[in-house]
């Protein structure tokens, strides 16, 4: 298989983001912590995005919680699926108890290795540990075999995971199409790993940053880039280090109304439906 | 002198510890951070701590993998796990159990495996809880001898009792009982079989020493990291310390 290697396109907005992330793609995430392209998950759900699959890298929080909630999820994949302090991400948590979406269940060092794998070009590649775990008997892709180097040393096989999409959030962009993640190196994983990667950004960043020794090492190069659009604060209530932090008592304020189907559309009529396309 | 239960786990996680040289501290673990910033307080800064849960300054560069890669590599010593449910084998459930759901696996799987040792943390200490097995194995408490594994669980700490893990009788061995508890406590909450001698001794309870340090240096630590935490514990003395 080969991933693509064109030139990078600039877009307008989240909504143009949005709509070129087409229905049932496969979609490699971040956790909370590193930036999440909030505007655009909040454009996908304007367009009404359907049968997305979510890779979770390695673990996924609120944006998934909205996308599982606003019925744009078929399946998912990940480690865990939480809101840190805010407690469990309540519309991910009905929808698996009432079994409304699919679920692997995965441990966060095979996911990076899976994507990993597709980092080298390779099929797959193998991990110690995780073996006697009950995530190996439902995993559909883990194989166990034989170390071929020493007899009787069982070891976990990754098979190499392909997202059709990365999507993320940066802090700058430039005009060649080099994206700042500074050492959020799982975006990076991600971008390297994947058919397409999309990527909102803070701001654009005059020069080329890749002839910058101090802002190169924290680049995502254009090479991997499908396209980027301007999101000012677009990972909000999440943050971006470095430039503003997570929004506590938004996040706080999202687990209490999304406690219920009810609450839930409530905060989507308020914070994601009525906001004006960018 | 009185102190609070947070106090005594977080001596009792720190004596544990023992002489650990990198010890890391996952998402919502106040009280085994609080024991590692005891120890590093007392030794002049070993041992060496990662807070993975911290927003700014946290120890990697390479994104989350590299907390895995070095736990593969032997350079994580302590890690600490706990779990929706936790059986008389060790092995921990963060997935599932009776129809609820729970957030996931997260790193358990590997962690288990590859740090040197696991202390498993969970306060709450009831049937519910500690059951005779898991409904799901997110990670085992032990693995055939073929199979590598580097670490496993060390103890079981709650908010009642200290247990040891016997890792050739694969049962645990009830060490010790919190002040407040007792042997007939501990069973009557416990929904697996475990060992314990005739006569089970009182977890120890912090010095003074450790009480004064956690109450002052300590504690501006925690608060950084941990606000609420350290305001329910330390609450009015607190902001007394917050000026320095």
């Amino acid at each position: 298989m080969n991933l693509s290697s064109q030139q990078t396109r600039h877009l307008a907005g989240p909504e143009a983001l949005a709509r070129e992330i087409p229905d049932g793609a496969s979609i490699g995430l971040p956790p909370d912590y590193s930036p999440v392209a909030m505007a655009v998950v909040r454009a996908l759900v304007r367009r009404g995005a359907k049968d997305l699959k979510l890779i979770g890298v390695p673990v996924l929080g609120l944006c998934a919680d909205i996308l599982i909630g606003a019925g744009c999820v078929r399946e998912v994949e990940t480690s865990a699926v939480t809101l840190g302090e805010a407690g469990l991400a309540p519309r991910f948590t009905e929808a698996a108890e009432k079994k409304r979406i699919k679920i692997i269940d995965a441990t966060c060092p095979m996911i990076h290795t899976g994507l990993q794998a597709t980092e080298k070009g390779v099929p797959f590649m193998p991990l110690r540990g995780v073996l006697g775990s009950d995530l190996v008997k439902h995993h559909p892709d883990w194989k166990t075999i034989d170390n071929p180097y020493a007899k009787g040393d069982p070891i976990l096989l990754a098979k190499a995971i392909v997202p059709d999409v990365a999507l993320f959030h940066a802090r700058w962009a430039d005009a060649a199409g080099n994206v700042w993640v500074g050492r959020r190196g799982e975006l990076a994983t991600i971008a390297h790993a994947s058919k397409a990667c999309y990527v909102s950004y803070e701001e654009l960043k005059p020069g080329d940053m890749l002839e910058d020794e101090l802002l190169a090492p924290g680049c995502i190069g254009s090479v991997y880039v499908t396209a980027v659009a301007p999101a000012p604060r677009g990972a909000w209530p999440l943050g971006v280090p470095g430039a503003y932090g997570i929004d506590d008592a938004h996040l706080m304020h999202y687990a209490r109304l999304a406690k219920t189907a009810q609450g839930f559309r409530q905060y989507l009529d308020e914070f994601v439906l009525k906001t004006v396309a960018a | 002198m009185s102190y609070a239960k947070e106090e005594l786990l977080a001596v009792t996680i720190a004596r544990l510890i023992g002489d650990a040289r990198h010890v890391a501290v996952g998402a919502a673990s106040p009280i085994p951070a609080l024991a590692v910033f005891l120890l590093r307080e007392r030794n002049g800064g070993v041992p060496r701590v990662s807070l993975l849960q911290k927003r700014s300054g946290n120890p990697f560069t390479e994104g989350s993998r590299e907390l895995f890669d070095l736990a593969g590599q032997g350079r994580i010593d302590v890690f600490f796990l706990g779990g929706a449910q936790i059986d008389g084998e060790a092995n921990i459930n963060l997935v599932e159990a009776e129809g609820k759901r729970f957030p996931g696996s997260f790193g358990s799987a590997y962690m288990y495996f590859t740090a040197g040792k696991t202390i498993l943390f969970r306060e709450e200490h009831s049937p519910r809880v500690l059951v005779k097995k898991v409904d799901f194995i997110s990670a085992p408490g032990w693995s055939a001898p073929q199979v590598q594994r580097r670490g496993g669980p060390a103890a079981l700490l709650t908010g009642k009792a200290l247990f040891q893990w016997q890792k050739e009788k694969r049962r645990f061995l009830l060490q010790s009982v919190h002040p407040g508890s007792s042997a007939e406590d501990v069973r009557a909450n416990t929904g697996f079989d475990y060992d314990a001698p005739a006569s089970v001794p009182m977890t120890a309870a912090p010095t003074s020493e450790e009480l004064a340090l956690m109450r002052g240096p300590v504690a501006r630590v925690i608060a950084e990291n941990y606000p609420e935490f350290a305001r329910r514990v330390w609450g009015a003395a607190l902001a007394v310390l917050r000026p320095a």
